[in-house]
């Protein structure tokens, strides 16, 4: 399954209920106010770095650089653009929206 | 209510404060409150603009939204001077559990403790929200 979450960690729990529900293989893909989760030095970037050991994460890169946060992604979360966000959705039997 | 406070027309200047808790494009929020901010700069009040919580997100520096095919306002932030708005106040404590620090901001501005922001907010006529 691909879990898309569009809100802030730092004013919504959307990420961290996401990844408490997320089963083990699955994507996440952290667009709009989400992509603050998948950044250096954010509250959630624990959070994130363990769910890496069970769940595939990627971030949508123009939100990123529309925030000024291009520079500032976690190690290990991949990057995608508009046509990454539609491979991934059409790759997954199935979706999920946390809004 | 002192003399100098007084507008030629018989108008009173109050102390407004724009608070600003919402992050950049992913809401309307930060876009509408600046657009209000300018708008109370032309009747020439005292504004603040107090930047909290994901607020101090909209400060940021190097934002590009070409990708995103919406207009970036980040420049906005730094005409604000031109209108004489020059109390901009970050939260520290927001700044910090994010992760930023003032380097990473496009505008020179005022850190302060969240005890220092109570002080400012308290001391306001008029408190808006975004």
């Amino acid at each position: 399954m691909l879990h898309i979450v569009n809100k802030s960690p730092t004013e919504r729990n959307s990420v961290e209920s996401c990844l408490a529900h997320a089963k083990k293989g699955s994507k996440v893909l952290l667009i709009e106010d989400a992509v603050y989760a998948a950044t250096k030095g954010g509250a959630a970037e624990a959070r994130v770095r363990s769910a890496m050991a069970d769940v595939t994460i990627y971030a949508l890169q123009p939100d990123l650089a529309a925030r000024g946060m291009a520079d500032r992604v976690i190690d290990g979360v991949n990057l995608v653009d508009y046509g990454g966000f539609v491979d991934l959705v059409a790759e997954q039997a199935n979706c999920q929206s946390w809004l | 209510m002192s003399e100098e406070m007084d507008m030629e027309e018989g108008g009173t200047i109050k102390k407004f404060m724009f608070v600003n808790r919402k992050a950049p494009y992913g809401t309307i929020y930060a876009l509408e409150s600046l657009e209000v901010v300018l708008i109370s700069a032309a009747f020439e009040q005292d504004v603040s603009l107090a930047f909290v919580d994901d607020g101090v997100y909209q400060l940021m520096k190097g934002i590009n939204t070409d990708g995103i095919e919406m207009k970036s306002f980040a420049k906005t932030y730094r005409a604000l001077e031109g209108y004489d708005i020059e109390k901009l106040y970050v939260d520290r404590e927001s700044m910090e559990a994010r992760g930023i620090s003032e380097d990473d901001l496009i505008v020179d501005v005022q850190v302060v403790s969240a005890a220092e922001m109570a002080d400012l907010m308290n001391e306001q006529d008029v408190v808006l929200s975004f």
